[in-house]
């Protein structure tokens, strides 16, 4: 371990820095042999931001959650207001005035916005509960947030990104002094997070201190005020923000530094794998407009290509049907030559066209099954002869993926739920890269993940694309189609609103996307 | 990154712990306990033919609550099979009494192992009605079985006017006798039903572990959308556990009609239950994707020889009730310890 603290001054001696309202003391916490924070001091300032840096498996979700009272700690304190107190469980932490956003949506998908967002605090009025009241904070709440969400629709019926809009408004409407924010952003556009914070630097002006994690570096730059990094479960770096940049981070985080690289180059491109025509889908919840509006799009064997585009721009869509979840209303996807609409999605996968879904906890990922399982999930028949599988081939294939995406786990048969947030997207990534596919699409699959990890899967993808992969990339980061895309389509409203090649700048791609480009 | 890449392998090896051990064996321990108390209460209970005669009793619950343990693994619920075993003893009943085809002016009798496969296949059908409601008319389970469980009752009911067919021995010079066989035989000293039973367990419990359709149905019973991602064929797994479920409801109705020599339209009733409260005792989630044939095998002995048992030291039959329902809260309660921590939010 080589990296000791990099600032020698201890953050509460340091004048510059707010009074301490919330810290943490030589905490530890374990799972049976699994160390996930050995001894950890961390400290959260009035006012102020601090972000909380680490690879997927380092502790932060746990640190958090000692803080925010939603698990014990083994051994170590917590300290607020300088009087060491102790949470049994998050609503006593929340009467504290400490809420937190969790990495994973806690949301109850069948009640409405509203009904979420007063979850356990419903405003009582005369007559039971008011929920006129609740409405009007609801929309109060969106109106801030600049989102156009319906109070009483059903939290089921709104994209990913959007719950997490929910998530963040039931967290800002406790009024909580401390506010811990467990990577917010991760299905968030640009634009929304932009937003988000405007928000943060409003409550951090009126005193309220925040905690931040995110794997968006740059983004998390912006908002920091001082930065901690978790290594393996000890603190190995703090420093103000005055004091840090991005290579700072990195080279703290995981030791060396990182390069997402750039498109894969000096291989020739093949046939044309996949081939979407005039593909039509309709609103899957019923609605009379078309999430996906005649679209056409060719990929050849070899070509990385990204699909840029805000949130509800149809890129989830587009891929599901393709994938075979949903169904089009018009058009045709063609998969090397052979139409395949009719194909169930097993099948679709069997002729090696696979989809990683962009809701890892709902899409991705069986929660009563082990890692392992998890990763062969979607290959079975690969290990299968006749009636049995094979368990010496099962293995070799779980252990060949773990290896290539890294996942951090205690071994193929701990339980999904025991992996930290990243590394459960590592499962689902790896377990379609394990049915050996010819067309690979990838729905906002960094979600979570670490820089490492990141320039890991990159660097798989692009070698699978000189052997002839074809790739599908969506995603809301401009920086990520930069670095590996050949060809940058833009959606917008169901449709192709641009396409570019690998030399265009930001600035170009986002105003394609009808986005406003921030300075 | 390779070197935090499973370098826990070795070192995850579990902490040894009585709570723990006390937790998950729960179901082989309680019935140690059944067993240890009462040969301490009857000297009637610890003999071998005392075994024997409640094994052939659990067979009923056993063969059940197997083709229960897949429904509720997929997430689902079957309430039919007490139904279910009563329609097919009495249509066994009916084909041993020959099937008059009076266009013709015939009377069939059919051997006894075309009883046993037509019986079954009646009890596939009716399986596959509840299957292809839920799979495709995304009737909720509890519904479409709760009321396959009226109509097949009912149908039972009405071919018989509420009698019971007490005739099942066949007739020799027709050649179809043998029904008696399934209930009444032993094979090196052990009842068929028993061996029905074990053979149904071995092949329930291969099928989970090793096979893919094993997999297939882990896998949707614990995220239904994940799986169909990643290619699960779900309406076909769906259809399937509910057809399996309804030909072992029919195996256990044709076992109950021989042990019992009669087949009557109010046989099994609230069976269903009776096999609902041995997969959970088994320490299986009803909410899906957990559980074992090793432990509802275990929870379907629990409840014979805890219900045994009670009849023999000359315990009431309505404490039974109170007992069998006290075990299943206990069981229900422990499966929430066991669930409730190992898994956490993110
Ligand atoms: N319930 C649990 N059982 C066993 N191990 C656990 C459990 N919860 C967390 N861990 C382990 O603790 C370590 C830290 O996990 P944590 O979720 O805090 O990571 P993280 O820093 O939030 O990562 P990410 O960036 O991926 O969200 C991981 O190695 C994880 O596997
Ligand atoms: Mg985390």
């Amino acid at each position: 371990m080589s990296a000791q603290f990099q600032s020698g001054a201890r953050p509460q001696t340091d004048p510059r820095l707010g009074e301490v309202v919330l810290a943490a003391r030589n905490v530890a916490k374990s799972y049976g042999n699994v160390h996930a924070l050995k001894g950890v001091n961390f400290d959260i300032h009035r006012g102020q931001v601090t972000t909380l840096f680490g690879e997927n498996g380092a502790g932060k979700s746990t640190l958090m959650k000692i803080l925010s009272g939603v698990i014990q700690p083994t051994s170590g304190e917590i300290v607020l207001d300088g009087l060491p107190v102790s949470f049994g469980n998050s609503t006593e932490a929340r009467d504290r005035g400490i809420s937190i956003i969790h990495q994973e949506l806690s949301l109850a998908p069948n009640l409405s916005v509203r009904d979420n967002i007063f979850m356990g605090r419903e405003i009582m009025g005369a007559s039971g509960v008011d929920f006129a009241e609740e409405e009007r904070q609801c929309r109060k709440l969106m109106a801030e947030l600049e989102e156009e969400i319906d109070p009483l629709t059903p939290v089921e019926d709104l994209r990913l990104g959007q719950q997490q809009i929910v998530e963040i408004a039931r967290a800002l409407s406790v009024d909580s002094r401390i506010l811990i924010m467990d990577e917010p952003t991760s299905a968030l556009s640009a634009t929304e997070v932009e937003v988000l914070f405007k928000v943060i630097r409003d409550l951090t002006s009126k005193g309220v201190s925040i905690v931040y994690i995110s794997h968006h570096l740059e983004e998390a730059l912006q908002i920091t005020d001082h930065a901690v990094v978790l290594r393996d479960g000890t603190m190995t770096a703090y420093a103000p923000r005055a004091e840090i940049d991005l290579e700072w981070i990195v080279r703290n985080m995981v030791g060396e530094n990182y390069d997402l690289g750039s498109p894969p180059e000096g291989h020739a491109l093949g046939a044309v794998a996949l081939s979407v025509r005039d593909l039509t889908v309709p609103d899957p919840k019923g609605a009379d407009y078309n999430v996906v509006d005649r679209l056409s799009l060719d990929i050849r064997a070899g070509e990385v290509v990204c699909i840029y585009g805000l949130m509800g721009a149809g890129r989830t869509e587009l891929l599901e049907t393709v994938a075979g979840r949903l169904r089009a209303s018009g058009g045709e996807v063609v998969l090397e030559g052979r139409e395949i609409s009719h194909l169930s999605i097993a099948e679709r996968i069997a002729r090696g066209l696979a989809l990683v879904p962009e809701d890892r906890q709902r899409d991705g990922l069986v929660q009563t099954m082990s890692v392992g399982e998890n990763l062969s999930l979607a290959s079975i028949a690969s290990f299968t002869r006749g009636l049995f599988t094979r368990r010496k081939a099962e293995r070799a294939l779980i252990d060949a993926s773990i290896r290539e995406v890294t996942v951090k786990t205690s071994g193929p048969a701990a339980a999904i739920g025991s992996l930290s947030g990243g590394n459960q997207q590592k499962v689902v990534i790896g377990k379609m890269l394990a049915t050996k596919p010819r067309v690979i699409m990838l729905d906002e699959p960094s979600r979570g993940i670490d820089i490492g990890a990141k320039a890991e899967v990159f660097k798989l993808l692009a070698e699978e694309a000189k052997r002839g992969l074809a790739v599908v990339y969506s995603t809301s980061e401009v920086g990520e189609c930069l670095s590996i895309a050949h060809r940058i389509i833009v959606m917008h409203k169901g449709r192709i609103s641009a396409e570019f090649d690998s030399t265009v700048s930001k600035e170009k791609i986002m105003a394609a996307s009808g986005e406003s480009v921030a300075a | 990154m390779s070197d935090t890449t499973l370098a826990r392998s070795a070192a995850a090896k579990p902490a040894f712990s009585l709570g723990r051990l006390l937790l998950e064996g729960r179901a082989f321990f309680a019935l140690i306990a059944i067993v240890a108390v009462f040969s301490f209460l009857s000297p009637n209970y610890f003999t071998v033919s005392n075994f024997l005669i409640m094994a052939s009793h659990v067979a009923i619950y056993g063969i059940l609550a197997v083709g229960m343990l897949l429904v509720i693994l997929n997430g689902g619920i079957d309430l039919s099979v007490g139904s279910i075993l009563a329609l097919s003893g009495v249509v066994a009943g009916a084909l041993m009494q020959g099937v008059e085809l009076p266009a013709l002016g015939v009377i069939l009798y059919p051997p006894v192992w075309a009883v046993v496969v037509l019986t079954c296949t009646l009890g596939a059908l009716v399986g596959a009605v509840n299957g292809v409601l839920i799979a495709w008319f995304k009737v909720p389970a509890f519904v479409a079985t709760l009321g396959v469980m009226y109509v097949a009752r009912g149908v039972a009911l009405l071919m018989t006017n509420g009698l019971t067919y007490n005739n099942l021995s066949g007739r020799p010079e027709l050649g179809n006798t043998g029904f008696d066989w399934l209930g009444f035989n032993r094979l090196a000293g052990i009842p068929i039903s028993v061996l029905v039973l074990s053979g149904i367990a071995i092949l329930a419990g291969l099928m989970l572990s090793r096979s893919a359709f094993g997999r297939w149905l882990y896998a949707s019973g614990g995220n239904e959308r994940a799986a169909d991602l990643s290619g699960v064929p779900v309406k076909r797994v769906k259809i399937t556990v509910y057809t399996l479920s309804g030909i072992l409801s029919a195996v256990a109705g044709l076992v109950l009609s021989s042990q019992l020599t009669s087949a009557g339209p109010t046989a099994g009733t609230t069976y269903e239950l009776t096999a609902i409260a041995a997969v959970v005792i088994g320490g299986a989630a009803l909410t899906g994707g957990r559980g074992t044939v090793r432990g509802t095998m275990l929870g379907a002995f629990v409840i014979g020889f805890l219900s045994d048992g009670l009849v023999i030291i000359g315990v009431s039959s309505y404490w039974q009730t109170v007992f069998t329902g006290a075990v299943i809260v206990l069981a229900v309660l422990m499966n929430s310890i066991q669930y409730g921590k190992g898994t956490r939010k993110s």
